[in-house]
């Protein structure tokens, strides 16, 4: 079976399953909307009891990775293997800083007795129950995509190595930055709806 | 050389085709799978109706009849009518019917139907392990799925992967179908059959995601009481059907279109005429994705909706009768003034026609908001969507496969014993599920295990219907079982038709074509001169 | 269709572009927390209107979106209104109950 190659055919590709990750999150998102404006008060309030400060670094750590990749496709494309190595790896240290303080948020919240079904949180009213039911599904989905994100770029990193990505084959590079940038536009989107929410 | 695509290929037999990236091979396999997950779907019916000869107990427990009638949804509905008409005939035909010579993500593909396999197995898994079967119904509704004992997270995570599955030959379909059109082809020489699979690898990329976090949060919420469903914890069990209907309304247009796109194969075909509005075809196509995705609360007319939501779900519920509508009415001025031969395939796709206009309309009779409350979880929906989904598409399914038959296997079967099959699954289906419609117009509600004796005869003339559509099922199979056993060499085109699809050998060869044809007309073009 | 695919961007987007975008999301990122400290009134307006400015930015810059043809631009457009759809559909729902 002949091997034909078409860079724009595979990032067509890309985008279309990107399509699927914009609706699984969209789901959430409509349910969020939804609960939001059944309970606008206590959403309100138990908004408050995020911290904004993680959540805004959290979310300056995740553009500046979203950075890094960007560039990391440019040094390649311009030839210049050793830079776009770099860039990559940071992108992938970034991405684990991001997990390592969603780590202590998380941990943070559950040492207060906020998880889902806990005891705590069902004496609380529905809405605030709801907030957290969002925000622990959301938030857990998002760092799963970070998670798998990290590994497509371990893999692209390796194949950078390899010399199978290199300049004027770098799609699959290319294809890595579209999933990579998404993940970074959904958590764009959970930072207002959860941790400014107040 | 190019060898034809069933010759071994050196790896044995089992690994040249499981480890197969040939979209001709892919095809079989889903066929293989499907019809298997079928015959166990319709071994489950034939119980349930058993079970309904009699009131009161017959062959089950109350229990296990709610687990029936889940399973067998799910089957059918996941199993068999979603993949359907694409995952066989789209991955065998498209790209040969574009001039290409596979699809454009080969190995996705493959993953596609291992996605497919293992979400089988877990489906089947689910009915011995733990809990036992499922009893939700497939629509898997809060609050009870996340109460019930039974295995719903196993049966709703295999789902998850079956819609994975569909993602995957929705995406791979849209990219070889803009990418991979041979030299000529433009978007309105492409076969009708290549715009119906375009419209439904839309819906399947864009709907399948919801109800793969839909279905994600039940599994969440029996595994950690997230409360997004509970209404014990503030949970709206109207927004799970929400959005379980935002999929799985579109859902049924991916059923339905590809079979009316093999429909729209056929006719012209047998006809031996160009079809009639090709253009009114193609898009109507495209409109009925759009639209379809824009009607799906109209499931939950019932649920306590508000007026407004229920009356702009049920105007449109209506408008997306339109396209369809001018389908059929484009296949019949199709077989007007035709020189209609008629074959097995042809015979299966014109009782198509009636059997979806049944069902399409008790559909928009639903659509109503006074009739849909009282017709609301009857037989008569149960009557409309097997209307539908059987006699729409299962039907579709049985007439592409008469037809494709023997292109893809390179064999013939007998065509009178094909013929034979007709009669008895014919007759058998309308008198199963025209039973139906009258018990649901009667009152009879669905999924219960019992009924009231004023419902006593037709649900005994449904039992014996059922047994009828199955003996034709058995009929049709065995025919094609043994064409393709012992049946004749069949020529490369023995329907005269002039897709692309006829003019490779029959069995098509590895690489479907040695050089890329270039397209030069429709692929319509029978009787060229004719005027009318 | 003739495709040959193997070279779709004239050139990469520069370094110089890229940090550009990069400062504009970090910039636009403090309006939107200052702002939220604020009214609640200019707090929604600004997630409403810079959350999607910011997701933009990426998808134009980061994703290359503004460097594709108008096929991927429209299946773009296609996601995202029918998203919107379902979300609005699914209120004509809940807030006229």
């Amino acid at each position: 079976m002949s091997v034909h190659r078409d860079d724009l055919g595979a990032r067509i590709g890309m985008w279309l399953f990107l399509f699927t990750e914009m609706m699984l999150f969209g789901g959430l998102f409509l349910l969020y909307s939804a609960y939001r404006s059944m309970h606008p008060v206590e959403f309100h309030a138990a908004g408050e009891e995020l911290n904004v400060a993680l959540g805004v670094f959290n979310t300056l750590v995740l553009l500046t990775s979203s950075y890094t990749l960007a560039l990391s496709l440019t040094a390649v494309e311009k030839g210049q293997a050793p830079l776009a190595k770099r860039l990559i790896a940071a992108t992938i240290l970034l991405g684990a800083l991001f997990l390592v303080v969603k780590g202590f948020e998380w941990s943070a919240e559950f040492r207060h007795g906020i998880y889902p079904n806990s005891p705590g949180l069902l004496q609380r009213a529905p809405g605030v129950v709801l907030f957290y039911g969002l925000y622990f599904t959301m938030t857990g989905l998002h760092g799963l995509h970070i998670i798998a994100g990290m590994g497509l770029m371990s893999v692209a990193l390796l194949k950078l190595a390899k010399g199978e990505v290199k300049k004027g084959h770098s799609i699959f590079l290319e294809n890595v930055g579209l999933y990579w940038h998404l993940v970074d536009v959904i958590w764009i989107f959970l930072l207002p709806l959860f941790y400014l929410a107040a | 050389m190019n060898t034809n695509y069933l010759e071994p290929q050196g790896r044995g037999a089992v690994r040249d085709w499981i480890l197969s990236t040939d979209h001709k091979r892919i095809g079989v396999m889903y066929l293989g799978v499907m019809l298997t997950m079928f015959w166990v779907a319709v071994l489950i019916g034939v119980l349930m109706r058993i079970e309904q000869l009699t009131m009161g107990p017959t062959l089950m427990t109350p229990a296990a009849y709610n687990a029936m009638f889940t399973v067998h949804g799910v089957i059918m509905i996941f199993l068999f009518v979603v993949p359907g008409l694409p995952a066989v005939f789209g991955n065998f035909m498209l790209p040969i019917m574009i001039g290409a010579k596979d699809v454009s993500f080969p190995r996705i593909n493959l993953l596609s139907w291992y996605f497919f396999v293992i979400g089988g197995a877990l489906a089947v898994a689910s009915l011995f392990l733990g809990g036992g079967a499922p009893d939700t119904g497939w629509t898997f509704y809060v609050p009870f799925s996340l109460k019930t004992n039974t295995n719903v997270s196993l049966a709703v995570f295999a789902a998850f992967l079956l819609g994975f599955s569909s993602i995957l030959t929705g995406i791979n379909f849209i990219t070889t179908i803009h990418r991979m059109r041979a030299p000529g082809m433009t978007w309105h020489r492409m076969p009708l059959f290549v715009w119906a699979l375009y419209s439904t690898a839309w819906i399947q990329v864009i709907a399948t995601p919801v109800i793969g976090i839909t279905l994600l949060l039940v599994i969440l919420e029996r595994t950690f009481g997230i409360g997004v469903f509970d209404p014990a914890k503030g949970g709206d069990p109207v927004l799970y059907q929400h959005l379980f209907w935002i999929y799985s309304h579109p859902a049924v247009y991916v059923m339905i279109v590809p079979a009316m796109g093999a429909i729209t194969e056929i006719i012209p075909t047998f006809a031996r005429r160009t079809i009639f509005g090709y253009k009114a075809i193609a898009y109507s196509s495209i409109a009925i994705a759009a639209f379809g995705s824009l009607v799906w609360a109209h499931h939950m007319f019932t649920s306590g909706m508000g007026e407004i939501a229920n009356t702009v779900f049920s105007l449109l519920t209506f408008i997306v009768a339109v396209p369809s509508a001018i389908k059929v009415f484009n296949w019949t001025a199709t077989l007007y003034k035709g020189s209609t031969k008629m074959e097995p395939p042809m015979l299966y796709a014109l009782s198509f026609i009636f059997l979806f206009c049944i069902g399409g309309l008790t559909g928009v009779m639903q659509g109503a908001l006074a009739l849909n409350v009282h017709l609301h979880d009857t037989y008569f929906i149960v009557g409309h969507f097997h209307y539908v989904m059987f006699g729409g598409t299962g039907f579709a399914f049985f007439a592409a496969l008469l037809y494709w038959f023997p292109k893809m296997f390179g064999r013939t079967y007998d065509r009178r014993w094909a013929f034979a099959s007709w009669p008895p699954m014919f007759i058998g289906f309308n008198i199963l599920y025209g039973s139906m419609m009258m018990l649901g117009l009667q009152g009879m509600p669905r999924r219960y295990f019992d009924h009231l004796p004023q419902y006593h005869s037709l649900h005994v003339a449904a039992t014996v219907g059922s047994w009828i559509l199955v003996t034709g099922l058995a009929m049709y199979f065995t025919t094609l079982l043994r064409g393709l056993l012992h049946g004749a060499k069949a020529q490369a085109n023995p329907w005269g038709s002039l897709t692309l699809e006829w003019t490779t050998s029959s069995p098509p060869p590895v690489e479907n074509f040695d050089v890329i044809p270039t397209v030069e007309h429709s692929p319509y073009a029978y009787n060229p001169t004719r005027t009318s | 269709m003739t495709m040959d695919t193997t070279h779709e961007h004239a050139e990469p987007v520069s370094y110089r572009t890229i940090t550009t975008v990069w400062a504009a999301l970090l910039a636009l990122t403090t309006v939107l927390v200052t702002i939220s400290h604020f009214s609640h009134f200019w707090a929604v307006v600004a997630m409403l209107t810079l959350t999607p400015l910011k997701a933009g930015l990426v998808l134009y810059y980061f994703m290359h979106l503004k460097y594709e043809g108008p096929l991927i631009k429209g299946m773009v457009s296609i996601a995202l209104t029918t998203l919107v759809i379902f979300i609005g559909m699914m209120f004509l729902d809940i807030a006229f109950r």
